[in-house]
């Protein structure tokens, strides 16, 4: 807006120094996030993620061993070894703690009773003494350790935390809660562009008022219908109907495990949730899109004598793609990012937490844990963060035609 | 788990399967039933009867979802919240007394009011400024695509990758959050700020901020780029400056589009839960109603009247936007 009309402004540095400073604030969140998750829980408990890249200084300690150490040939004493086993550098070290910085590597440091002793950068001590050495004592040293990661978060999580499992119960409750609204709501979004019926236009009005219901107004009234529906269905699980329902992973079996009826938590349960949930925007959009289609195109396959249908099926659809595909993507980072339906409707135990449940509890029970969590946040997110870099064209598409015509 | 991918796999098949067979074998059943070929009389008026009766087909699933999931839910609601806590006695208006009169729900309601007053503002607005710095460089849709990134990820997601920034230790402690350690560095006191009460709220609303500001930059950079050109240049001859001319040309002229942005986020602030029920659960007095509502639908000694009760108020909220965007909908789709 500063160089309008053509005029190169001496303000567009500004632009571009505030829009980097935008950028920064919107990135670094995030980025903090996946540099945690490649730390180990020692690097993120004593410094914070942006030192990761630089070295880190760590103060240490370690113990000399006992004495009196090898007698060389004049006579001496020599105590050595390394107070750095894993590697890095020393930086400074002390014989007090309370001056734990006091020497430099390489120094030769005057101990007592003629007792020398040098520490070198590499973490490498001599301790020289014209007599028996005691050992044993405690030296203090701030080591330099150079930046690493780790995999091991992402491992653990992976393997040893059951977000594997959580991962697939997410895709479980994501992908037929994003194709079946699809599915249902072009057919209705037709019916309401393109077909002549009595209602249409009260119809469209339900639609666009619906759309800002607040979901959690159905909550309690669909767990208890869908509570109602497993007492309603409780029959013998000796009975054919109780095998049936048992095979087909929808039904829970009573306390006595005699009975068995459908499960009030259930995926099947939870598909159809989020189906009604998201209808009206996938009507909407839909409608909205279909509208815009060349009403010659289809008034001409309707005198060509193509049915309604047909006409569907062969001209709607394949046009619609870019409205159907935005559609899908908003459904799918809105299903995969939930956490309030999948927390209702769906059982509390292990092994059909979704990833947002699973993130939940681990910010409570384990807050400690950050490499965990932050492993974990990691993977939850980097699913929608592909599906949005992939396919923001059609995000964006789909943003623009909900909310601005 | 393999087991589990592929019952996965074969009830979406199924699902599918299932949604189709529905939609091809009801209109083949229709044209069955009635025959549309040839020219007589009957023809014709089976034409004319499966002419009215196909788009009750087409429209039929969609409108039992709608129906079940939130036609039927929201009387569903209202009765409930005239009943007592196991929904089986009526109570008359026990619930709403207890809603005025409670102080927690005082709380929340206050806390909503200022997330109402502080998150649709600060979004439309951060968002207005993006769009229009980024519209006008060269790496502008570079930047704008790293701005709208939150919107991808969960409310959830997005509370843990805060919780890094907010993290608070000892004064006398390495700061390891983000915000602490900026703090520190230019020589202030270390803050916890999801403990620092009222100013705690402020941090948990930039979180909503930082993921919706994307969604208001993305809809308002369109509108911005449809504003006709010769508006501009008439206030460039005029002497407008860069600042009036934003101000006094250009927002006004997206006016509309503003209001749409700001009423999407307003509705999205009443629904917002996960952030709250994540970061602190309503502690420190954070709460917002709809954080309310879960708690008195399942945590403590679950009431599903009050929980209803507080669901109504949020729908009352919603009403007059739900009100407006009918309106609207309905002046577009005039002549069509």
């Amino acid at each position: 807006m500063f160089a309008i009309g053509g005029r190169k402004s001496p303000l567009v540095w500004a632009v571009h120094l505030s829009v980097l400073l935008l950028v920064l604030l919107w990135t670094l969140p995030t980025a903090g996030l996946f540099i945690t998750s490649f730390r180990t829980a020692d690097q993120i408990a004593v410094s914070g993620w942006w030192t990761a890249l630089s070295s880190s200084e760590r103060n240490q300690v370690t113990r000399l061993p006992d004495g009196p150490g090898t007698q060389a040939t004049d006579g001496s004493y020599t105590l050595s070894g390394t107070v750095l086993p894993d590697g890095g550098s020393v930086v400074a070290w002390g014989k007090t703690s309370l001056k734990p910085k006091a020497f430099t590597p390489g120094e030769t440091v005057d101990m007592g009773d003629g007792v020398t002793m040098v520490v070198q950068a590499n973490g490498s001590y001599t301790m020289t003494g014209p007599k028996a050495l005691d050992g044993g004592g405690r030296i203090f040293f701030t080591a330099a350790t150079p930046p690493s990661f780790t995999l091991a978060n992402y491992s653990k999580v992976l393997f040893a935390n059951g977000m594997l499992r959580a991962f697939i119960n997410s895709f479980t409750v994501a992908i037929p809660s994003t194709v079946i609204p699809i599915l249902v709501a072009a057919y209705a979004a037709f019916a309401l562009a393109w077909m002549k019926f009595p209602g249409r236009a009260l119809l469209l009005a339900v639609v666009v008022g619906l759309l800002v219901v607040p979901l959690q107004l159905s909550l309690i009234p669909i767990l208890r219908l869908y509570n109602n529906l497993h007492d309603l269905t409780l029959v013998p699980d000796k009975s054919l109907i109780g095998q049936l329902i048992d095979l087909s992973g929808l039904g829970t079996h009573s306390d006595d495990g005699t009975m068995v009826g459908f499960s009030s938590k259930s995926y099947l349960g939870i598909w159809l949730a989020h189906t009604g949930f998201g209808l009206p925007l996938a009507i909407y959009l839909l409608r909205n899109y279909m509208v815009g289609i060349p009403r010659d195109i289809i008034e001409s396959s309707r005198v060509d004598g193509a049915t309604d249908f047909q006409i569907f099926r062969k001209i709607i659809l394949p046009l619609s793609f870019p409205a159907l595909a935005s559609f899908a993507i908003f459904q799918f980072l809105w299903t995969w990012n939930d956490l309030l339906v999948a927390t209702v409707f769906l059982s509390h135990q292990a092994d059909s937490l979704v990833m947002t449940a699973k993130l939940k509890d681990l910010m409570g029970s384990r807050g400690g844990e950050w490499e965990i969590l932050a492993a974990s946040a990691f993977v939850s997110i980097s699913v929608p963060l592909l599906v949005f870099f992939g396919l923001q064209r059609y995000l964006v598409r789909g943003l623009l035609a909900g909310s601005v015509k | 788990m393999i087991q589990q991918i592929y019952t996965g796999l074969a009830t979406i098949a199924v699902g599918v399967g299932l949604a189709l067979l529905y939609f091809y074998g009801s209109n083949w059943l229709l044209d069955r039933l009635l025959p549309q070929g040839g020219a007589d009389a009957r023809a014709t008026r089976n034409i004319r009867l499966a002419g009215a009766i196909r788009p009750w087909l087409f429209l039929g699933p969609a409108i039992f979802a709608l129906g079940l999931y939130l036609v039927y839910p929201v009387i569903a609601t209202i009765q409930l919240s005239f009943f007592d806590a196991a929904g089986s006695t009526y109570v008359g208006f026990a619930n709403y007394t207890w809603f005025v009169h409670d102080s927690n729900i005082r709380a929340a309601l206050l806390n909503n009011f200022l997330w109402l007053l502080v998150v649709p503002a600060a979004s439309t607005f951060l968002g207005l400024v993006t769009a229009a710095l980024t519209d006008r460089i060269a790496w502008g849709n570079i930047a704008k695509s790293l701005v709208f990134m939150p919107m991808a990820i969960s409310f959830v997601g997005a509370t843990v990758i805060w919780k890094f920034v907010y993290d608070y230790r000892g004064a006398d402690q390495t700061q390891i959050g983000l915000l602490n350690a900026i703090i520190t560095g230019l020589g202030g006191r270390p803050e916890a700020w999801i403990a620092w009460i009222p100013w705690n709220n402020f941090a948990l609303m930039v979180i909503l901020i930082w993921i919706q500001t994307g969604f208001a930059m993305v809809i308002l950079s369109a509108a911005l780029r449809g504003i006709p050109e010769e508006t501009i240049e008439a206030a460039v001859l005029d002497g407008a400056n860069g600042l009036q001319i934003f101000f006094r040309i250009m927002v006004p002229q997206i006016f509309s589009t503003i209001a749409v942005v700001w009423t999407t986020i307003t509705i999205t602030v009443l629904k917002v839960f996960d952030i709250v029920y994540a970061m602190t659960n309503g502690q420190w007095d954070t709460d917002v109603l709809a954080n309310q509502m879960y708690f008195w639908m399942f945590q403590g000694t679950p009431d599903f009247g009050r929980s209803a009760t507080v669901a109504i108020v949020i729908m009352i909220l919603v009403i007059p936007i739900m009100v407006w965007n009918i309106r609207n909908a309905r002046r577009e789709t005039e002549g069509h």
